[in-house]
Formats: structure tokens, sequence, C-alpha cells
């Protein structure tokens, strides 16, 4: 079973590795965003780790509905809004239980992620955090380890795609060659969730 | 930016007009198409408009916080019609109005061109109209072909 800790752990788990990887999230945003995805992330996921501090939020629902909007009041790019949706999603449909099971929380984050599909209208393919969400939420039901292993891979294949979404839609086919900045900071969160389950 | 509305929360008959609000990632393009607006809109009764511009610490981008505040500052009751340019502010208006309480009761995200869209919506909420009004003027401004 999964508890407020857990999610806790995995916020500041993933405050770590968006720490530790912002410059790379910031290098693959320039040549096709705005160069500001790593930055971004860093400060609105240190002032999540800040207000679960603060608020010390008691069950896991409550976790990341403090967690996304925390990320929408705080990052001012397209990121805090998509992540703040996604977390904020995810708790509201884990309700009030102090402890929650795998596939509840499965069923949980992919909730989560079609909400962040609709408010930026992507589906997969469109070069975006849903090529690393979709595969992932789709392997959890299997184990975290392999939720880690599907972002991951979903990430490395936004590469060759040519984006539909955001700013890197305005480049067109120069946008083929780049993997996703989204994708991969979508990567960096699920892969901070197989460490926090210790898989 | 939270800028105070320039007229009194009513119009002329005692009727509460709904406010404009503009979100632009920058302050000075969010400031400049207020003034635009406002001064298009000319004499008699202005309908409040507020300015969200920029990320709220001098740099580009959107902040939330000043779009919750100027949606505060420019509700009389009436509504609030939002208006925004690229999609991180379309992102994080939609995702406040996800909150729930996030923005007053009646406040809406309106499909238009920003300039143009602004334009439209100050002209017509200062005129007294309801908020379907105010946001089918803005969003009437995408049919402007202008070639």
């Amino acid at each position: 079973m999964l508890d407020a800790d857990f999610f806790r752990r995995w916020m500041t788990a993933t405050a770590v590795s968006v720490e530790h990887e912002a410059e790379r999230l910031t290098a693959l945003d320039s040549p096709i965003g705005d160069a500001d995805h790593g930055s971004n992330l860093q400060r609105g996921f240190r002032a999540v780790a800040t207000a679960l501090d603060k608020e010390e939020p008691g069950t896991p629902g409550a976790v990341l509905i403090l967690a996304g909007r925390t990320l929408i009041s705080t990052v001012g790019g397209a990121s805090g809004p998509l992540y703040g949706t996604l977390l904020r999603r995810t708790g509201k449909a884990l309700g009030d239980a102090a402890e929650v099971d795998e596939r509840e929380f499965a069923e949980a984050l992919r909730t989560g992620v079609d909400a962040v599909s609709q408010l930026g209208g992507a589906a997969p393919g469109d070069k975006t955090m849903i090529d690393a969400l979709v595969p992932a939420v789709d392997a959890l039901g299997r184990s975290f380890a392999a939720a880690r292993s599907a972002a991951e891979e979903g990430a490395l294949a936004t590469t060759p795609l040519q984006a539909r979404k955001g700013r890197a839609s305005y480049l067109g086919e120069r946008s083929v060659g780049h993997q996703d900045p989204g994708a991969t900071s979508s990567a960096i969160l699920i892969a901070a969730l197989a460490e926090t389950a210790g898989e | 930016m939270k800028d105070a509305p320039k007229t009194p929360a009513a119009g002329d008959d005692g009727t509460k007009l709904v406010g404009v609000v503009l979100v632009s990632h920058s302050a000075a393009v969010a400031a400049s198409v207020a003034e635009l607006a406002t001064g298009l809109a000319g004499g008699g009764t202005l309908a409040p408009v507020a300015a969200a511009g920029g990320d709220g610490h001098g740099g580009l981008g959107t902040s939330s916080e000043l779009i919750s505040d100027a949606a505060a500052a420019v509700d009389r009751g009436a509504g609030v019609a939002v208006l925004t340019d690229l999609g991180s502010a379309v992102l994080t208006v939609k995702a406040l109005l996800a909150e729930g309480d996030e923005l007053p009761s009646g406040t809406r995200l309106v499909d238009a061109p920003f300039v143009e869209g602004a334009v439209a919506a100050v002209v017509t909420a200062s005129a007294g109209a309801d908020l379907a009004a105010v946001e089918a003027a803005a969003a009437e401004a995408y049919t402007y072909r202008k070639v």
C-alpha cells in the first residue's frame, strides 16, 4: 500500500532529479523551445518541496493536489499548468483515502494523464509529454520499473517526430531530430516514482 | 500588473459591467493592449479592464497569481472575460478555471485574437452587454480577414 509519505518522497525525489537534470532539460529545450524548461521545473519543484514541508498534507490525494497547485502557481510556462493538472487530477482521483494500492494509483494516474491530454489537446505522436506518460501508465499495471522503462523509451521515441503542439510546432520539420523536453521531464518524474518504490 | 479599473463599477443606468482581463506573456504587451482597448472604447463609461502580463518577476511568462488578482479586481458580479495570447497563458487560465475557486464565478476564457478581441470585448462590455455578448464580440474578431 502507498501512503502520504510515499507520495511526499516521490515529489521530493522528483525535485532532486529535476535539480540534477535541469541543465539537460534546458539544453533539450533550446533548439525547439524557449530554453527554460529546466529552470521552470526547477523553480516549480523547489516550491513543491517547500510547500509539502510546510503544510504536511496527510493523504496521498492531498499531497498530489498541493503539489499540482504549487506547480500551476509558480512555474510561469506551459509546464506549470500541464504538470500541475497531471498531479492535481491524479490526487483528486485518489480521493480522501489514507492509503491506496498500486492498481488504484495506476487508475488515478491515467485520469491525470487524460486530463493533461485534454488540457493541451495533445495525442500520442504529437511530440509532447503525453508520449512518455501514456506508455508509462500502460506499463504501471505491471510494475513501477516497467513504467520507468516505458517512459524512457517513449521520451527517446519523440526524437524523429515532428512537433504538432506548443512552440516547437512553429518549427515544422526543424523540430525533427530533437528529443522532446516535456517527454524527457515526464520520464524523470516516472523514474523518480520507480526509485521511490525501490524498483 | 494589477491595474485598478479606470471607472466605477456600474454603467450609466447602474447595470453591472462585465470585466475584462488581458493575459500576455509580456507585461508591456498586456498593459499596452489594455491601453489601446480602453482608448478605443473612448468616452463615457468604461468597463473595468486589468492587465496580467509577464511572470510577475519582470520576465516573460504567465503568472497565475497575476491572473487571479486581475480577475478579482475587475469582477463586478456580471462575469469576467479573459483573453490570452500564447499557449502557456491559455493553459494557465484553463488550469485555474479547473481549480474551481481561483477565479470569480462567471469567469470565462474567451477564444479570440488578443488585440482585436480585446478591443471588441472592452467596447462591448463598456456598452453594458452581458458576458455572452462580450464573448461573441471578441470571438467575432477572428472572422475579420485582412487580405
